[in-house]
């Protein structure tokens, strides 16, 4: 069997394997909790069949809104990752490493405390604090001999100065956002189906982008000057991935908060799984961070029921430690 | 040895060319800096023909690579014009830019993907946003790991690869951009003395046989001397002299911009160099 078949096989058989585990933790996050439902019951309510009034107002009220919330945070911010890893070649970034997440944070803070009870203005307040963000540290990274570490620190920075803004906002105003302390730490307890229909619409079409730039991506790891002898505008493709990145990760946290890490760990399983092609990386990243946000978010709700915890906890306690390996790792001179 | 140098003032490649034909590259009274106080060229005017394996030489600060930068239009000159086959890079869009010529930069990355996969990359220019492969694609990069002689490694990983295999990797990528213009920005550097004559070889057989017009910036006199049509000697950011190679050795301005003598010598039929610095 030649190389590239196996290759191939292996993309394949990875890519079986993750949608196998993401529809298993979706059944499982469907079906398990306080009030158990059975799999034929959420059978009955998917295919439209007979079904209880109680397993009825469970699946649509309290788990599919939390479930359908997991999928596309976890989608979106793993997607985020990917893009923005490759995009400032930069395997430390992610959207709250580099402050993506707290700039969304942010914005979606001062909407809510300004502007409360407009429904789709935590979306674009999101968006456009994303972009902040980004636009910093795409201005940074600009600069000659800036190193990745650098990018890093300034990263950190951001996220310490908007979440000292966010600090100041919730102090000033405690009514600003109901569930504050669980939005700062990410979690998706409190998420209403009505709070997802315009996020879904932008991470839904934010994916399909992503996963149609997986040929430029694959351009620019071959370093900016060999990309652009290939005809690719860099500067621009960089800011145009960065602000798609922005609008993943800014869509997410108007719902889920300020979610961390899966966007740092899930792309890179995959690339340790099938190599560094984003024609593959960018698909699996989004589906494995879907199935890896609602995996961590019914153990969250379930390992210490009746209490329960904000997803995001749980995923700092993963992250923190996989970043600092990542840290170890790169620390003989790669980072720099 | 496939390729010695011509000791005729006029290249086989110069008799074949029409007269109408643009150069291939041409700098019209450019210069360029970084910082005001540090002028990198100043104020050239050349001329690079097309079908020419044309080497730029020169010492190390002399402003070689940034001629190549400014070719690729990788940075804009502060005065005078850069144009390529006949079209000024500055109004070139970048797709027609790549169309127009491939640049094989200076460059110690080593991209993890597989050889096969890194010359797919070279049909960028040709591809739309979706960067879906045509026939038309699959057969330019077939016939680009053919021509670069990496077909038994296509399916190898680039970081897997030794100096000479990789710059062949990355020489067939620019092949699969299918221009008739190759820049070359050192590509012997980190090769080995056998893996760089085997590379200049390949180098002058795409020139013979694709009618590739070469332009390459090369550090090492001895290659460029026994492989080069043409030579640019700079230094200090101006042209010190140019021509054929026998014109330009014959000329001296080598010898007055490196310091060295030049001693020509003959084994096995072939010609030769030695390079003996001055004394003093």
């Amino acid at each position: 069997m030649s190389k590239s078949v196996k290759s191939s096989n292996k993309h394949i058989v990875a890519l079986a394997v993750t949608v196998i585990l993401l529809v298993a933790v979706t059944v499982a996050a469907f079906t398990m909790g306080s009030s158990s439902v059975s799999v034929a019951e959420l059978f009955a309510w998917l295919t439209g069949g007979e079904l209880a009034q109680t397993a009825q107002s469970i699946i649509v009220n309290t788990r599919a809104p939390r479930v359908f919330a997991a999928l596309l945070a976890g989608g979106a911010l793993a997607a985020a990752g990917a893009i923005i890893q490759a995009t400032l070649d930069n395997p430390l970034a992610s959207p709250n490493v580099i402050g993506i997440n707290s700039g969304a944070g942010l914005f979606v803070l001062i909407a809510a405390s300004v502007f409360p009870g407009f429904l789709w203005l935590p979306s674009l307040a999101a968006f456009v604090g994303a972009l902040v963000s980004a636009s910093i540290i795409f201005g940074l990274s600009l600069g000659s001999g800036v190193s990745r570490l650098t990018v890093v620190l300034a990263g950190i920075a951001i996220t310490t100065v908007f979440g000292a803004g966010m600090n100041t906002i919730l102090i000033i105003n405690p009514d600003a956002y109901i569930g504050s302390s669980t939005f700062l730490v990410g979690g998706l307890s409190g998420v209403l189906a009505k709070d997802l229909v315009y996020p879904a619409i932008l991470i839904l079409g934010g994916v399909v982008v992503a996963i149609l730039t997986a040929p430029v991506l694959n351009i620019l790891s071959l370093g900016d000057e060999t990309a652009h002898s290939l005809g690719m505008n860099v500067s621009m493709v960089r800011m145009g991935l960065l602000a798609l990145a922005a609008v993943l990760s800014g869509a997410a946290v108007s719902f889920a908060g300020l979610l961390g890490f899966v966007g740092l760990v899930v792309p890179h399983v995959v690339r340790f799984l099938v190599g560094h092609d984003n024609k593959w990386v960018i698909p699996l990243s989004i589906l494995g961070g879907a199935a890896f946000v609602v995996g961590c978010d019914l153990i969250a709700r379930t390992a210490f029921a009746p209490y329960e915890i904000p997803v995001g906890i749980l995923m700092a306690f993963i992250g923190g430690p996989f970043f600092i390996y990542l840290i170890l790792r790169n620390r003989n001179g790669s980072l720099d | 040895m496939a390729a010695l140098i011509n000791t005729s003032t006029t290249t086989q490649a110069e008799m074949q060319q029409p007269a109408i034909q643009p150069p291939a590259i041409a700098f019209q009274d450019v210069s360029f800096s970084y910082r005001p106080d540090r002028v990198l060229i100043d104020q050239l005017s050349t001329k690079i023909q097309q079908g020419c394996v044309t080497s730029i030489i020169g010492p190390n600060g002399s402003g070689k690579s940034t001629l190549v930068k400014l070719a690729n239009g990788l940075i804009k000159p502060q005065r005078g014009t850069v144009s390529v086959a006949g079209q000024n890079v500055g109004h070139m869009s970048a797709k027609l830019r790549a169309q127009t010529m491939a640049v094989l930069a200076q460059s110690m990355r080593v991209p993890q993907m597989s050889v096969e996969a890194l010359v797919a990359c070279g049909r960028h220019p040709h591809q739309s946003f979706r960067g879906a492969p045509s026939e038309h694609d699959k057969a330019a990069v077939e016939r680009a790991l053919q021509l670069a002689g990496v077909e038994d490694i296509r399916t190898s990983q680039m970081a897997s690869l030794s100096g000479g295999q990789r710059q062949r990797a990355f020489l067939a990528m620019t092949l699969a951009q299918e221009t008739d213009l190759i820049l070359l920005d050192e590509p012997t550097t980190y090769l080995d003395i056998r893996a760089c004559h085997d590379l200049m070889e390949l180098i002058c057989t795409l020139n013979k046989t694709q009618q590739k017009t070469i332009v390459m910036v090369i550090h090492d006199l001895d290659l460029a001397l026994r492989y080069s049509d043409r030579l640019l000697v700079m230094d200090k950011g101006t042209l010190l002299g140019e021509g054929t190679t026998a014109d330009v050795m014959a000329s001296g301005v080598i010898e007055r911009a490196f310091s060295m003598e030049i001693c020509p010598h003959s084994y096995r039929g072939e010609q030769g160099y030695v390079l003996y610095p001055f004394e003093g």
